[in-house]
């Protein structure tokens, strides 16, 4: 029987897995082909080779720069943008940062911002809060990097300001008008979407390297959560309560200021609370564009490979972020303070910041139990020892990734001639997606010819793709545990929750002391950033599978992992799919954070754009270059996406 | 007496081709359904007509669906009605620009919601008081005011709790506070009772039966429960489809239903509770003997039933001294047993 039937079933076969097999078909003909014609037409650049396009940007950048104080845009517009802004920035620094108005030291001193810290704490987060600031900020201090601190916060503080001084009142227009709402969403979909490296390049074109440019590259990538929590809070205030309002004959205004904002107000504040955690994430990267602080201790310490220094300094951005997430958390919910504790706050408070403005010991942090060193020297030991006694299992872990993902991926995407590699992701494109989504492949590989780095990018996308695969994997794994599993969900959440919080710069610190720089390294980096949003959207999506299925299931018989494989995550196949475009997403974000420690490629492109004037127009090609792969990836997933769901 | 709400021809259609569906006579005619199919709009309200008495309790009765909410949404333009006429007082309130509307909700009508429409961020005294608040009652006044119809509804000792604090039906009590205070000439109930569980529901209808007498406000109360709607409302209105199927008193729907749809409504209503004497009386017979018992034909059967059964004679039904009838055990049993 089996025999006879065969052969009846191979068509039905053949046409089940057609699109399996054409795939199947095509990867074949490329490894034949790149047997073939391996290295030829791999458009190559050299790290200091600059193509045409490169030479005019530079001339571009030179040509801005020299008539910024004539040309009557720069005069009148960006300049203003720019002053204001950095006047803006040097006053909340001279506050609590710089030595400023004469004086050897800022306004505030260390004790008076502690005050003023632990203060508002009290105010709007309470007691246990309040301490956990005050013990964060003395930290700080202790750690030797009470000044960096300070001017991390400062452009921190003046983003947010500055964001939601915009943000609010563009998020409250979006709640009330569906018109604005249709308008703002794709903008805030491209602004969050975009790698957030990639518009630090062309800022500084505009406005200089700088605490201007680190601070409008913050808004940008602060101000959408602002936004769109904002609209979200308004729009989702019960009908029948504005109803009731209007029915009681309020106007407009008075529904908005006495029913809407109040009811949306904890809402709102977890905006607050987002945009505080992004703007505190970009001030950290900004470094690269000269933005003072924190970050910057990071950046010098990584470029010399510095773990001690990297470590302590890392260390100071995570207080800094407990502190912050901790304080604008707990605001949400509703307290009110005993009149007699928030009047003795504020005096207290006022005392601390006058002595910190009078005497020299509270207004400079000097302390005798001084620990940064010795966090520097112990994450030094850890390191070495680390590298002395681990490689067996580190080295092991790594040569394998590298040996049998990177390398294969890197060599079958970057030897082969780019016509070849582009024929190949056309045609899987139009596979996905149809027409569309290969016109868009297609437009998208032929910008990134025109940027002269093909082979970057092709290694770039290649590191991409492996840790996107891990990212999955990872995803997958754990996702579905969290999704099956009320407790696990329950330990592991918190954890991921406090990822998405750190800046993410800070993974790279522990992977720079386990792995040292290379390739290898930025992808772990990638993937610790880019697995806890993968992890949250698959286990909500196995969550969301309805029970009553997973019931039957098992009711039938199946085992565990019958009922995961045959009915979870088929179900929740949306949120695969959702997961590997969000994975994509972050991991891109952090080729320039990776290029930091040996990614190579475009992102050192990128980092070596910044600090080296003549590679200045390849830097900011490979921006582009990296935006470019985004926008692909982003549209390929999503159609794969579509496809999937349907 | 003049009506104090008059409702003629009110039309409410869903969808951008809204206009158009009440300027053709011939796409009024169509169904619900065909007219979804033919246009994409919804009709949830189609040309009703009514009259509320002053003082009355006009209850608007239908299933889900079937456009009452929309309906008094339309009363206080809510819901921007398409068609019609709302005469309020003498006013057609859909003339009304927006301050005069603004005018009217704040000072003649105001309204209670089935999901109570409270604000989360505010004590009980000050979701009552917020009506005041928006028409700029200086705050002692408003207190004053609140803690009046906070006593008034039952809610003394909870002026400073909030709203997630209390149980549903309390909650409740807050929105009719609300929609008191204003001191309103005419409230409106949207299925205000519907969320709340059974015990709590018939203390809430004594509730507004009692307020109806204290206060004697003018009300119009939507519900989809019939034996709500037959234990509170002076007249019914019920709607099908968004279209009036019957008005009348609850007598009058149970005695005599105008379709089968509303006969098969009331079918399982307890009759002797509802129906009165003039509805089973019959013209007196030669062999009748009529110095029985004296009964008004406003009498409810149920009870009627010791007295025409106690008595050895037919009761006599009579009205200002004419006899109109007579009913004799058997009319009785007819309707008791009927029942059962």
């Amino acid at each position: 029987m089996v025999a006879v039937a065969a052969p009846r079933q191979l068509p039905r076969l053949l046409h089940r897995y057609k699109q399996a097999l054409i795939i199947g078909g095509i990867v074949l003909a490329w490894l034949v082909l790149w047997l073939l014609f391996r290295n030829i037409g791999t458009l190559p650049l050299d790290a200091s080779a600059l193509t045409p396009l490169h030479r005019w940007i530079n001339d571009i950048n030179d040509a801005v720069g020299a008539s910024r104080n004539s040309n009557p845009v720069f005069l009148y517009f960006f300049n203003e943008i720019r002053l204001v802004i950095d006047e803006f920035v040097t006053f909340v620094q001279a506050l609590i940062a710089q030595p400023s108005f004469g004086r050897p030291v800022p306004v505030i001193g260390w004790l008076g911002v502690v005050g003023i810290a632990g203060f508002v704490s009290l105010a709007v987060a309470g007691w246990r809060v309040a301490l956990l600031t005050i013990a964060g900020f003395v930290f700080l201090g202790l750690q030797g990097l009470w000044q960096e601190s300070m001017d991390t916060l400062s452009l921190t503080l003046a983003a947010v300001v500055i964001s939601l001084l915009f943000g609010i009142p563009l998020g409250i227009w979006a709640g009330l008008s569906d018109r604005a709402n249709r308008v703002m969403t794709p903008v805030l979909d491209f602004m969050q979407t975009m790698p957030t490296f990639v518009y630090l390049a062309p800022l500084t074109l505009f406005f200089l390297i700088g605490p201007a440019s680190a601070t409008i590259a913050t808004l940008i990538y602060a101000a959408p959560p602002a936004i769109r929590i904002t609209a979200h809070a308004i729009r989702s205030v019960p009908r029948n309560t504005v109803e009731a309002s209007e029915s009681l004959g309020a106007t407009r205004q008075q529904t908005l200021v006495k029913v809407l904002l109040p009811s949306a107000r904890k809402t709102i504040v977890l905006g607050v609370n987002q945009t505080i955690m992004a703007a505190l994430s970009m001030v950290t990267i900004a470094a690269l564009i000269d933005a003072p602080g924190l970050g910057k201790t990071v950046v010098k310490a990584l470029q010399t490979l510095d773990v001690g220094t990297a470590f302590n300094a890392g260390l100071a951005i995570v207080v800094l972020a407990i502190v912050l997430d901790r304080v604008t958390t707990a605001a949400t919910e509703r307290r009110k303070l005993p009149r007699w504790a928030f009047f003795g706050g504020l005096g207290v408070t006022g005392v601390l910041v006058y002595l910190s403005y009078t005497y020299l010991w509270a207004a400079e942090f000097q302390s005798d139990v001084e620990i940064g060193s010795s966090i520097r020297q112990g994450a030094t030991a850890v390191t070495e020892w680390a590298q002395d006694s681990l490689p067996l299992i580190t080295g092991g872990f790594k040569d394998f990734v590298t040996f049998v993902l990177i390398n294969p991926l890197q060599a079958l995407l970057a030897e082969s001639p780019w016509f070849l590699v582009a024929l190949v992701i056309v045609a899987l494109s139009f596979l996905i997606g149809g027409v569309r989504a290969a016109v868009v492949s297609a437009v998208c590989l032929g910008l990134l010819v025109a940027t002269g780095l093909w082979q970057d990018s092709m290694i770039t996308l290649a590191s991409t793709l492996v840790a996107t695969i891990m990212v999955m994997v990872l995803g997958i794994v754990v996702g579905v545990w969290m999704g099956r599993s009320k407790r696990a969900d329950r330990f592991i959440r918190p954890v991921l929750d406090a990822g998405q919080v750190m800046p993410a710069f800070v993974y790279l610190v522990p992977f720079l002391a386990l792995f040292s720089a290379s390739r290898f390294t930025a992808i772990i980096a990638a993937v610790v950033f880019a697995a806890p949003v993968a992890i949250k959207i698959i286990a909500d999506g196995i969550r969301a599978v309805s029970p009553t299925t997973v019931e039957a299931s098992t009711a039938l018989g199946s085992s565990s992992w019958q009922t995961i494989v045959k009915v979870q995550l088929p179900m929740a196949r949306g949120a695969l799919t959702l997961a590997a475009n969000q994975g994509l997403i972050y991991v891109l974000s952090m080729v320039v954070v990776g290029g930091l420690v040996g990614a190579g490629a475009l992102g050192y492109d990128v980092v070596a754009g910044f600090s080296q004037g003549q590679l200045y127009g390849k830097g900011l090609a490979a921006g582009v270059a990296i935006v470019v792969l985004g926008v692909m990836l982003d549209r390929l997933t999503q159609a794969a996406a579509k496809r999937w769901t349907n | 007496m003049d009506p104090v709400i008059s409702v003629r021809d009110l039309w409410k259609v869903f969808g951008s081709n809204a206009s158009q569906v009440v300027a053709s006579d011939e796409l009024k005619s169509l169904p619900r359904s065909e007219l979804m199919d033919r246009t994409g709009a919804v009709a949830a309200v189609r040309g009703v007509d009514f009259d509320v008495a002053p003082g009355e309790m006009f209850v608007v009765m239908g299933l889900s669906g079937s456009g009452k909410s929309t309906l008094v949404r339309c009363l206080t333009r809510l819901v921007e009605p398409t068609a019609g006429t709302i005469m309020f007082e003498g006013e057609n309130i859909l003339e009304a620009d927006p301050k005069r509307l603004r005018d009217l909700r704040r000072n003649k009508f105001s309204m209670v919601f089935q999901h109570f429409g409270l604000l989360p961020h505010r004590t009980v005294a000050d979701n009552v008081g917020y009506g005041l608040e928006i028409r700029g009652v200086p705050r002692a006044k408003r207190g004053e005011r609140s803690q009046e119809v906070i006593d008034l509804v039952g809610l003394s000792g909870y002026e400073k709790s909030y709203p997630d604090q209390l149980s549903g039906g309390m909650q409740q009590r807050v929105g009719l506070a609300r929609a008191l205070a204003g001191d309103p000439d005419v409230l409106f109930f949207d299925e205000p009772f519907s969320a709340l569980d059974p015990l709590i529901r018939r203390d809430m209808q004594s509730e507004v039966i009692r307020l109806h007498r204290e206060v004697g406000k003018t009300m119009v109360f939507i519900t989809h429960d019939l034996s709500e709607a037959l234990k509170l409302g002076d007249r019914i209105l019920i709607m099908r489809d968004g279209q009036v199927v019957q008005v009348g008193t609850g007598d009058e729907l149970v005695g005599a239903p105008a379709d089968d749809y509303v006969r098969d409504f009331v079918k399982d209503v307890p009759r002797s509770n509802v129906l009165t004497l003039k509805w089973i009386m019959r013209p007196p017979r030669p062999e009748d003997d009529l110095d029985g018992p004296e009964l008004s034909p406003e009498t409810v059967v149920r009870e009627a039933v010791r007295s025409v059964l106690s008595a050895d004679k037919p009761v006599k039904v009579v009205r200002d001294g004419e006899l109109l009838g007579v009913v004799a055990d058997e009319e009785i049993l007819g309707v008791v047993a009927g029942e059962a």
